[in-house]
């Protein structure tokens, strides 16, 4: 029963309240400061305050944590989750230190509106009933619209950020108008009570289903909810795409799973079809659509796209193993992303930043160390053993092969062939192209991100054991 | 039992030489010390894998040398161990990998280093495929070759060297990413992906009938058989010397080990009801590929087509599943390793000196380099088939094997060892004899000493395996027996189940 919250029955919040304080107090501070002052203490304080927050996570007892009458819920799965999307965020602000200083866009707000957006997240993996839920959305989403427009004397980065919010809003629109129809036909908002009285609330309540996942399909950039991804990929700052591409991302799957295994168990087989026919039309749209990109940022997108759709492989099982899989998966595919877009980010040379693909050509023999992990990288993402992208495919399709998914498995399998055509079409151009003119050096903190992800992607068959592990006991906590 | 895992220091060895080529500085020196530690790597993991022949109990068939190891959680483990069956591929690819090396001494000039990391890695890979008792690790080891070799055709390759190695990667992805899936399936129905207990294990017909078709969409590319074998003459064309020797000479013979270590053992019902499909393809092969050879003007694809023709025996002999087939099967892949590897190497002996493939390039070359034709005679005589060579023995019990299950296919296939008589001699005839009168040709000199030494120990190997082919056969025929042995046993059982009922 509902009680008054004390400040004792606030400790599971304890990320959230460090992240919120901190980034007000972030936010004060550079107004102090004024502008015209180097960002960089504001970045490495945000930065500092996502580890903190990282580090309360892990600190947290092990076990359930309710809080907020039930509706703020920690558990293995969203610690899991929680990590992942600090780590995403810390990366991503690390990133664009030095995008920012060179392109003049010394703005403080940049990084404390990715510390809010984080907040968002984190209470995004963490709600239990879809009021929370709508309230980290939203609370994830705002600063998002603002950092892709956050270039605001470039007509693409205003067309990204704008595009971006209108598509946003009406995803959101359809998620408000999904979750009225699910409280009209269940009187409840709590995931729990959802379950409850799913059995006989009836098509209404398939309905509200499906204006839920549309939502949901927004936020991960799953077919058919896709089309804002290539242009809002493309025109939004690099830094701000690299963070796109990562901790939003795994937002967007924790509330799409916890909503689909918690809320809805008692009708698995109804959004087990429509979650297998996402999954398929992102895999095979992230794989043929990509072929044909030259710009690298908008292969990315396309890419990012085809990888929702394997990380879905896992949800559409509705198993435990597949959500195991869909954990192992997100936490390689940052790895995987942030590695790239290391490397994207310093595709810098004298007229500046560059984002075709064959400016690429011949970079195994100007920086090889940065192809060859880059190239590794890509591997991984097409899902070539022993890199660790293999194993983030192989938890999906096990778990799509155990629940009887053969043909989602197929299809999958087979579009993860078409796709390794264009990873392969990048690494051709590295390493059999005539050399263009070499890159400017890069930033160390780049070199950090580039050389620990892709280390970790090449070293992770040999002792995969623990995220396995970690991933699964995240997985049993939802079930 | 061993005191040391020696599978894993086989495997892993040539990893830690690249690794150290790797943190060489980039100057000239280090081009000089990435080929002579790479040849050292592969000579020291070479005469430790003689180690395991020494030890190696041919009287068991059981695996040997056993290592295992949590790996992934669950029922997957890091395990590693040989038999019979696989120890000869193990070695083979040990002793083929200093000869690579040393094939590519003066032949590769750009980007020593990463060519030299590249070999090493694909070594470890190989190595690992034949040796892997679980089927992940396994699966690992089968693709992750992929890799080394997509960059050695690639970047080392000639003028179509894109178009080829994008047809290597991609042909044999699709046909692995179905067997992967297949992999899955058995880990559900078994509940484990341990190899020696999957080979006792019954998996239900149906199972068996679509996880058949899975493992040899993949192992048929990578055999290659007919029709799927289009990717071969292309990426063996492109890919420099000692690239195409180990594709010859190794990557194809981990389809046949596929075959070998999973279809047959695993699947014995599918494998009997489906063996007219193979038969079928094995002849199509063995004909109609040597017929294409006839047709060749670039020295390597002939070569090539003929690998194609000769897979076809191996095939053919496995899937005829007697004594004689299999064990002919097993010879003929490590009869075919020596021979093909060796006849690429040959090619790759003119082609430095002329840069050109082409038959109708050379002529008369025994005048100037009567060595060399030496060599290659005995060479094409054992890709013939000739008796007192490797190469009779494996087709000589293929036929055999097969002739006493099915007489048609066994005729057919014997038409196609008259074809490979008439590209082959043709091949030589073209390339060494006749008169020496292309200006080109007037100062190409014999063989030198390197290639001496690459040539001598494949020619004696040669001659050795086709008089007294007694150690590789014995060291697999236990394990073979078993293998019919289970084989057998599983199909009489399935039998009597369905005549009690």
């Amino acid at each position: 029963m509902y009680a008054a919250p004390t400040l004792t029955g606030l400790f599971p919040l304890l990320p959230e309240i460090v992240l919120g304080l901190g980034a007000m107090a972030l936010l004060m501070l550079g107004v102090f400061r004024g502008s015209g002052r180097s960002v960089v203490p504001i970045d490495a304080a945000s930065i500092a305050l996502l580890v903190i927050a990282g580090v309360i996570v892990l600190w947290q007892p092990e076990g359930k944590l309710v809080t907020l009458g039930g509706s703020f819920v920690v558990d293995g799965f969203a610690r899991f989750l929680k990590i992942l999307a600090l780590l995403g965020s810390a990366a991503a602000i690390l990133m664009s230190i030095d995008y920012d200083k060179r392109e003049g866009q010394q703005r403080f707000e940049y990084s404390v509106l990715i510390v809010l957006s984080t907040l968002g997240m984190l209470m995004l993996i963490s709600a239990a009933d879809l009021i929370a839920l709508y309230l980290g959305l939203e609370l994830m989403s705002l600063p998002l619209y603002v950092v892709a427009a956050s270039h605001r004397t470039s007509l693409r980065s205003t067309e990204a950020g704008l595009k971006y919010f209108v598509l946003g809003a009406l995803s959101s629109g359809m998620l408000l108008y999904g979750a009225s129809l699910v409280y009209g036909f269940t009187g409840t908002v709590t995931f729990t009570g959802i379950a409850h009285s799913a059995a006989d609330a009836g098509t209404g309540l398939v309905f509200g289903l499906v204006f839920l996942f549309a939502g949901f399909c927004f936020k991960v950039s799953a077919v058919p909810f896709h089309m804002w991804t290539p242009d809002v990929y493309e025109g939004a700052p690099t830094p701000v795409t690299a963070f796109f591409a990562a901790a939003p991302k795994v937002a967007g799957i924790a509330m799409f799973v916890r909503v689909a295994v918690a809320a809805f168990p008692g009708i698995t087989a109804q959004w087990q079809e429509i979650v297998a026919f996402v999954s398929i039309a992102s895999m095979l749209l992230g794989s043929f659509a990509a072929i044909g990109q030259r710009n690298i940022k908008r292969l990315m997108a396309y890419s990012s796209i085809g990888h929702m759709g394997f990380a879905l492989i896992g949800l559409a099982a509705g198993t435990s193993e597949g959500v195991q899989g869909v954990l192992v998966y997100m936490a390689i595919y940052i790895s995987m992303t942030l590695g790239v877009f290391a490397v994207i980010l310093s595709m810098r040379r004298s007229g500046g930043m560059v984002e075709s693909i064959d400016q690429l050509a011949g970079l195994a023999r100007t920086r090889p160390a940065v192809a060859f992990f880059l190239a590794m990288l890509l591997f991984s993402m097409a899902g070539v053993p022993p890199l660790a992208g293999f194993f983030a495919k192989f938890y999906v399709f096990l778990a799509a092969i155990k629940a009887g998914l053969y043909v989602l498995a197929v299809i999958g399998v087979l579009a993860s062939v078409v796709g390794a055509y264009y990873y392969l079409a990048i690494i051709k151009t590295m390493y059999f192209d005539e050399p263009a003119e070499g890159f400017y050096s890069m930033p160390n903190e780049l070199k950090v991100v580039l050389g620990v992800c892709a280390l970790f992607n090449i070293l992770f068959f040999v002792y995969p054991g623990p995220l396995v592990g970690v991933a699964s006991a995240a997985a049993h906590s939802l079930f | 039992m061993t005191s040391w895992p020696i599978l894993s220091v086989v495997t892993f060895l040539p990893i830690a030489g690249a690794v150290f080529i790797a943190f060489l500085r980039d100057d000239e020196a280090a081009v000089r010390n990435a080929r002579w530690v790479a040849l050292w790597t592969t000579l020291i993991t070479f005469a430790i894998s003689l180690i395991l022949v020494w030890r190696f109990d041919p009287t068991s068939a059981d695996f040997q040398f056993l290592e295992k190891r949590p790996w992934l959680g669950g029922a997957i483990n890091y395990s590693m161990g040989v038999d019979g069956i696989s120890l000869p591929f193990v070695i083979l690819t040990t002793a083929l990998m200093p000869i690579s090396i040393l094939a590519s001494w003066t032949s590769i000039q750009s980007r020593v280093r990463e060519y030299m990391i590249a070999f090493l890695v694909l070594e470890t890979l190989m190595v690992g495929t034949f040796c892997a008792l679980d089927l992940v690790l396994f699966y690992l080891f089968f693709e992750g070759g992929l890799i080394p070799m997509f960059l050695i055709i690639g970047v080392w390759g000639g003028p179509r060297r894109v178009y080829a190695s994008f047809k290597f990667f991609l042909y044999t992805l699709l046909g692995s990413v179905l067997m992967l899936l297949a992999i899955m399936a058995m880990y559900w129905e078994a509940g484990t992906t341990d190899i020696p207990t999957l080979l006792h294990h019954a998996f239900p017909r149906a199972l068996q009938t679509w996880a058949w078709f899975a493992f040899l969409a993949s192992f048929a590319v990578k055999m290659p058989m007919w029709p799927v074998h289009t990717w071969l003459p292309d990426a063996h064309v492109e890919a420099p010397t000692a690239g195409s020797v180990i594709l010859a000479a190794i990557l194809l013979k981990m389809g046949g080990y596929g075959f070998l270590r999973f279809s047959l053992p695993m699947f014995p019902q599918a494998s009997a009801d489906l063996a007219p499909l193979i038969y079928a393809m094995s002849v199509v092969a063995i004909v109609y590929t040597s017929l294409v050879a006839l047709v060749q003007e670039d020295i390597k694809k002939l070569i090539a087509y003929s690998s194609v023709a000769h897979m076809g025996f191996v095939t053919m002999g496995l899937f005829a599943m007697t004594a004689q087939g299999v064990a002919g099967g097993i010879f003929q892949m490590i009869s075919h390793g020596i021979v093909s590897a060796a006849l690429f190497l040959c090619v790759g002996v003119v082609y430095d000196r002329m840069h050109t493939r082409e038959i109708a390039a050379y002529g008369g070359l025994v005048n100037r380099m009567p060595i060399y034709a030496f060599a290659f005679m005995i060479f094409t005589l054992a890709n013939v088939g000739l008796p007192g060579t490797s190469g009779f023995v494996g087709e000589f019990l293929t036929l055999i094997g097969t002739f006493r299950i099915n007489n048609w296919v066994a005729t057919l296939a014997t038409l196609g060892t008259i074809l490979s008589a008439a590209y082959a001699l043709w091949l030589y005839r073209k390339v060494i004899f006749g008169k020496l009168e292309k200006p080109s040709l007037f100062a190409i000199k014999d063989v030198g000493w390197r290639e001496m030494a690459i040539l001598a120990p494949l020619v004696i190997l040669t001659i050795v395996f086709g008089i007294y082919p007694k150690p590789v056969l014995d060291m697999s025929a236990v394990s073979v027996t078993q293998l019919i042995d289970n084989f057998q046993h599983a199909l009489s059982s399935v039998q009597a189940a369905s005549l009690a009922r």
